[in-house]
């Protein structure tokens, strides 16, 4: 019923995540550096909180994001666990699937990367995100949910 | 570009290239800022504006084109498919089945160039859909022959006129004046002091006086030896209690007659085509929600009302086109004051059943809920300390104010929290939250399009989670439920759910 049957994501999408990580990371130093210049305050304390905060989004953050992410594509339905600190497990009927969205960033397009979205008719959390696949698994997906869509109604 | 994509920049189509012109001048009001923005900046220079204006419309001109290069569309054999994107690359599927509409749209400048917008309706709840802006006139109506050709063989819906032809019956639903009236009393309303001021701080160069007279005023009278605390006890707490019933009936007139102006005439009736309410006093207006289209029901009251036995009754549909009431609309009144054995008739011919009588509700769980205050009680005395500590105010009690204030927002959050209750029978689900305004949501399982199973570091320390139902047009979520219990009920939902496409809904 959980997590044993899910399919990780692609490793590649590790680096992906560390790379953003460390780009938000040297931003929040840079914003901590600024503060510590510009507001009064024990000396120090800004370059701290933000050096620390910065290690946790660079270091720790991605891959306790990653390991926790996964997927199953069944027969009806795609399935995707994500979150560390903030567990979501989302289920989609592929019968409810009303368009498909393959993006690319650049970062993911560095490792030939894409996300794959799935947009349904509800208005709350009416769609489900699935990142870091192979670009070429992802549009493997898109056809076989419409294919999906297209049997489910012959 | 990406050598894995089936459909790449090569094979597609682009748009017609007039649209560049057609969205250049159509987005010229959204340069308005941006350029007085420049001719401000530059007044002191000798170079003038011109040159920066010409310099703002040439980057606006050549971003459009560059967007204008990354965009194209393909006519598959089963979907349309949109690419675009200039650093972020995004490529959008719509099967044809999904497209319950193409509308092809033509502004002005659009008609004087020969082309038009063309859009994919997929009757989604989420606003943003697909367009195509723009193509020639000739080839938006190829996609739209091409998607009504694809479609397989749907039956039309029946015409708008048939709802009008159908014999007159009695309406499921009536309003008389009386209840109108007492609708209007619980619609008591102060939002008149809201427009007169705004209203008032937003002409205010047009009254005869300014603010600071008033305050000028004030003062002289208080120079002249007038004192507010001179008039006796009695005088100023008639005043006061003239000026609150005074209030209290303009709150109660406000009510009224916006309640005559909107619900006038409000009748509710069964048509082949679905639930047709007509309603209004100036402004009538006139709708037809199709039963197919009914996502959900929800009854809602307050404490007052429920005291007196009064229900009001909305249905959720999906949203979209021929609700008449723009597209965002999905939420429709069926029944603004009636009593329950008035509702459920109702409710099931907008198929949909009440919760049986022995039906069992289970109420959220509340250590998710003690958690949660002790945590911001916790965070609270943290705060409080540490202000008291950096400051050196005198007051120790200044630490008990965050936990004092924590304390008093709770009592409504608990409340609330004691309301909250969810219940599933075989085809049904059920859910009722708030206190002070009170709701009861019902919704077919067979209508949910995704289910998620969400857990915060809280719920999960308790082994609790949220259960959200992703339904069109209203968010439905059970509240700290076992994990056990939201597997379980997640598992009977997409049993019933998932073999069924959304196009045989």
């Amino acid at each position: 019923m959980d997590a044993d049957e899910l399919t990780a994501l692609h490793l590649d999408y590790r680096k992906v995540l560390r790379l953003r990580g460390a780009i938000q990371a040297l931003v929040l130093i840079a914003l901590a550096i600024a503060a510590e210049l510009l507001l009064p305050g024990p000396r120090g304390l800004f370059v701290a909180i933000g050096a620390a905060l910065g290690l946790w989004l660079a270091l720790i953050s991605p891959a306790r994001k990653f390991n926790r992410w996964g997927y199953r594509l069944s027969e009806d339905r795609l399935r995707v666990i994500s979150g560390w600190l903030f567990h979501s497990d989302t289920v989609v009927p592929l019968g409810r699937v009303q368009h498909i969205d393959l993006d690319q960033g650049p970062l993911m397009r560095r490792w030939n990367l894409a996300q794959l979205t799935l947009h349904t008719a509800g208005s709350h959390g009416a769609s489900i995100s699935l990142p870091g696949l192979k670009h070429s698994d992802a549009s493997a997906m898109r056809e076989a949910i419409r294919a999906h869509i297209r049997d489910g109604r012959a | 570009m990406n050598d894995g994509s089936p459909a790449s920049l090569s094979t597609g189509q682009r748009l017609h290239p007039a649209g560049l012109l057609a969205g250049f001048v159509g987005g010229l009001p959204q340069l308005l800022f941006p350029g007085a923005a420049a001719v401000y900046g530059t007044r002191s220079s000798d170079l003038g504006a011109v040159p920066v204006i010409a310099g703002v419309l040439l980057i606006s001109l050549a971003f459009r084109w560059l967007r204008w290069l990354r965009f194209r569309y393909i006519t598959g054999p089963d979907d349309v498919r949109i690419e675009q994107g200039l650093i972020s690359r995004s490529a959008r599927s719509i099967p044809y089945d999904r497209i319950q509409d193409v509308s092809v749209e033509q502004r002005p400048i659009a008609r004087l160039l020969g082309i038009a917008e063309v859009r994919f309706d997929t009757g989604g709840g989420s606003g943003d859909e697909a367009s195509l802006a723009f193509v020639a006139l000739t080839e938006a109506e190829r996609l739209r022959d091409l998607v009504r050709a694809r479609q397989s063989g749907d039956a039309v819906a029946a015409e708008p006129g048939a709802a009008a032809a159908a014999a007159p019956t009695a309406p499921v639903y009536a309003m008389d004046t009386r209840r109108l009236l007492t609708l209007g009393f619980y619609s008591f309303s102060l939002v008149i002091f809201a427009v007169l001021g705004g209203a008032a701080q937003q002409f205010d160069f047009l009254l005869p006086f300014g603010w600071s007279d008033l305050a000028q005023l004030w003062g002289m009278a208080e120079q002249r030896g007038v004192d507010l605390t001179q008039f006796s006890r009695s005088a100023q707490l008639g005043g006061a209690a003239l000026m609150l019933a005074a209030l209290v009936a303009i709150g109660i007139v406000t009510g009224i007659v916006r309640t005559v102006l909107a619900e006038y005439g409000f009748r509710l009736d069964r048509t082949p085509m679905g639930l047709r309410r007509r309603r209004g006093l100036l402004t009538r207006s006139d709708v037809v929600i199709p039963v197919a289209r009914v996502q959900a029901a929800r009854i809602t009251t307050g404490p007052l009302r429920k005291r007196r036995g009064w229900y009001a009754l909305h249905v959720v549909s999906l949203g979209g086109k021929g609700s008449g009431e723009g597209s965002g609309e999905a939420d429709h009144v069926a029944a603004p004051l009636a009593r329950l054995d008035e509702l459920w008739p109702i409710i099931a011919a907008a198929r949909l059943a009440p919760p049986a009588a022995d039906q069992v509700f289970h109420r959220a769980r509340s250590g998710a809920w003690i958690d949660g205050w002790l945590l911001a009680m916790g965070a609270a005395s943290v705060a409080g300390a540490l202000l008291w500590a950096a400051t050196g105010l005198p007051g120790w009690w200044i630490v008990l104010a965050g936990p004092a204030l924590v304390a008093l927002l709770a009592i409504p959050r608990g409340l609330g929290w004691w309301r909250t209750r969810y219940a599933v029978d075989a085809e049904q689900l059920y859910a009722r939250q708030g206190w002070w305004r009170q709701q009861q949501l019902i919704a077919r399982q067979i209508n949910v399009h995704s289910v998620t199973i969400a857990q915060g570091p809280l719920l999960r320390r308790r082994r609790l989670a949220n259960l959200d139902f992703g339904i069109a047009g209203a968010a439905l979520t059970f509240h700290a439920v076992p994990l056990e219990t939201a597997r379980a009920i997640r598992e009977q939902v997409l049993a019933l759910a998932a073999p069924v496409d959304f196009s045989e809904l």
